[in-house]
């Protein structure tokens, strides 16, 4: 078998003639590996999920799972992936163990041994309490778990979970995360997973993929992402109005200085290091530093310099960004 | 994950688990269910009364001009059976059946098959809106089983609904005709089963594409119009207008009420025009299956 459980190449999707929701990506996800896709709203990521998962028939290009052509073998595509949606698609009239039972059917899995799976699934997503609820009553936390353990029923060798933790509070957040970790380190799935929050690509995924307008902007490690933005922003402010830049600018692993609303901003290789540099050299000439952060590139740094919605700029400061979407919200009402 | 190999491959596999899904939905949902029995008789005995055209003719509403000299009492019920002969004959020569309330009835039973079809073809509509057509198109169940489970659920509903509609309308005054065994039931459940195909098929095309219920609403009402009204639910075809005539002489529903009711209430049964209504709905029915299954392959995925 081949390294890549994903491929695809030249993958595009162009709704009613005109809207190219997926225009020619080429990604390739490892054995074993969690995908994470980021983007904007109508970036095409769930397009390219329902391309993927053979709801959707591409456009153009072609794209196959373990080896499995989307296209032509889309069968052997069905049997071995597991889908979580981002809608809830569970049947609401049904209860949720019926719901679980339906799902199996679905892949022809023989009563004996779907009952038997779906009373650990059910277990697993702790909703063994609810199984004969009906869906409607459950929360929306229940429903995603429910629609998880749906996915699984037929234990998939490649997982797509779009939006999994979707309206979710902090502790099924969590919850999810370790189903998401357990089921890599345990079963040596693939994930291919969509989300909004990048704290969590940042922890789970191996590796990311940035989408905007139907294409992939940039893909790589979370480490890497945030690497390619060239290191840590040091923020200080002193008392006296002087010009500090040719000071700063002399220290190690400085690599950019700029002033703006009375502060300073420099980007640093290594943050940790150039912070207490900053501070003794001033200290020598007699500046007074009356402020001082460390901020190190988050995901949202990379996403936003790469999507560019509400930031191009990437010197800014979390700080400055913050009072930037203030302002933007203020301006609003 | 070495049990893979325990699944069927055969192509019907998950026909059952959808089909009963939709079942459930009408089964387990009491008010539901209890409406759908509560309905034929609310049709049957409003509409089946107050279009009661037997009763027009019916001695009681006759009162005999006073003649001088007074009719005898004898006389009095030598006209009043004249009458009642006559409108026994009326009701015969128009209706087969002297009993409106039977001939209704078969009407219902086709209308039951026509309304419940219809819904099953708006459930696909719902499914797509809701997610549910998605996953399991992802899922390796084939297109045709998840088109074929709403035409069975329609198809098993609209014979409960059907055996129902018989069961209330015997109290209100059904009456078999002299040609009625037992077995003429297997019959009509024939009839029901291959029209609920066919309706639920092309409801079901017509909504296959759809991601709003309002476009297909619209085509779906414009259909009706002419499959009830044009139909021989209400009113034999051979007294429609000619231009009527034309519409309803090609409506399924015509033939297979028609031929409901030769099984049933008909004093006679011709056998050459049954055999003719049979093949007519038979026809109807594999058309329009094969096409729900030939789109279920094209368009079910988009
Ligand atoms: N069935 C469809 N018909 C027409 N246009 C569609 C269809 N599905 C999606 N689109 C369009 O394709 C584009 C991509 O949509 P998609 O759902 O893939 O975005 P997304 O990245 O999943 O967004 P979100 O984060 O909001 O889920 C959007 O502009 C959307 O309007
Ligand atoms: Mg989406």
């Amino acid at each position: 078998m081949s390294e890549y459980s994903i491929k695809a190449e030249g993958l595009t999707k162009v709704f009613n003639g005109s809207l190219v929701a997926v225009d020619h990506i080429d990604f390739s996800v490892k054995n074993g590996e969690i995908f994470g896709f980021l983007g904007p709203n109508g970036a095409g990521k769930t397009t390219t999920i329902n391309m993927l998962i053979t709801v959707l028939k591409p456009t153009e290009g072609k794209a196959s799972i373990l080896g499995y052509d989307i296209a032509k073998q889309n069968n052997e595509v069905r049997y071995s992936i597991g889908v979580v949606p981002q809608e809830y698609t569970a049947d609401e009239d049904l209860t949720g163990y019926e719901n679980i039972l339906l799902c199996a059917d679905l892949y022809g899995i023989s009563r004996k041994i779907s009952t038997k799976r779906a009373a650990d699934l059910l277990k697993l997503v702790e909703l063994t309490a609810f199984k004969d609820k009906k869906v409607q009553t459950f929360s929306g936390g229940m429903r995603r778990r429910l629609e998880l353990a749906c996915g699984l029923i037929n234990r998939p060798k490649v997982l797509f979970l779009d939006e999994p933790t979707l309206g979710l509070d902090v502790q099924t957040r969590a919850a999810t995360w370790n189903y998401i970790k357990m089921l890599k380190k345990e079963f040596g799935m693939t994930l291919f997973m969509t989300t909004h929050y990048l704290e969590e690509a940042d922890a789970l995924c191996d590796r990311i993929a940035i989408i905007d307008h139907g294409k992939i902007i940039v893909v790589g490690t979370p480490t890497e992402l945030k690497d390619s933005l060239g290191g840590d922003i040091i923020t200080v402010a002193i008392k006296k109005d002087v010009d500090i830049t040719g000071l700063v600018e002399k220290l190690e692993h400085v690599k950019e200085v700029k002033k703006e609303n009375g502060s300073y901003m420099i980007k640093s290789e290594n943050g940790e290091v150039t912070a207490p540099l900053i501070i003794e050299a001033l200290r020598k000439e007699g500046h007074v530093v009356t402020r001082l952060s460390l901020t190190k590139p988050t995901l949202n740094e990379v996403y936003l310099q790469y999507t560019g919605k509400s930031m191009r700029d990437a010197e800014e400061s979390g700080d400055s960004l913050h009072a930037k979407r203030m302002m933007m919200a203020r301006r609003r009402h | 994950m070495s049990e893979n190999n325990n699944i069927s491959k055969s192509k019907l596999h998950g026909l059952w688990a959808l089909t009963n899904r939709e079942l459930k939905k009408w089964y387990k949902a009491p008010t539901v269910f209890i409406l759908t029995l509560i309905q034929p008789v609310i049709w049957l005995g409003l509409l089946g009364n107050a279009l009661n055209i037997g009763s027009l003719f019916s001695s009681s509403s006759f009162t005999p001009p006073t003649l001088t000299p007074p009719l005898t009492p004898t006389q009095a019920m030598q006209l009043g059976q004249y009458f009642q002969g006559l409108q026994n004959e009326i009701m015969g020569s128009t209706f087969g059946t002297t009993s409106y309330i039977s001939f209704m009835a078969v009407g219902m039973i086709a209308f039951t098959a026509l309304f419940t079809t219809m819904f099953s073809g708006m459930s696909v509509v719902w499914d797509r809106r809701l997610g549910f057509l998605n996953k399991a198109l992802s899922t390796p169940v084939s297109r045709a089983v998840i088109i074929l489970s709403k035409v069975l659920s329609a198809t098993l509903r609209s014979m409960f609904q059907a055996a129902i509609i018989l069961i209330i309308a015997v109290p209100l005054g059904f009456q078999f005709g002299a040609a009625f065994t037992p077995i003429n039931i297997l019959g009509v459940f024939a009839f029901l089963f291959l029209i609920c195909l066919g309706l639920s098929s092309m409801f079901i095309a017509i909504n296959i594409r759809s991601t709003r219920i309002e476009t297909p609403m619209a085509v779906m009402n414009l259909l009706n119009l002419p499959l009830t009204f044009a139909s021989s639910a209400f009113f034999p075809i051979e007294r429609m207008p000619e231009w009527l005539q034309a519409v309803a002489t090609v409506n399924p529903l015509s033939y297979t009420m028609n031929g409901m009711r030769q099984l049933l209430i008909n004093p006679t049964i011709n056998y050459s025009d049954l055999a003719l209504q049979y093949a007519y709905v038979g026809i109807f029915a594999a058309v329009l299956t094969t096409i729900g299954i030939v789109l279920s392959w094209r368009f079910l995925n988009k």
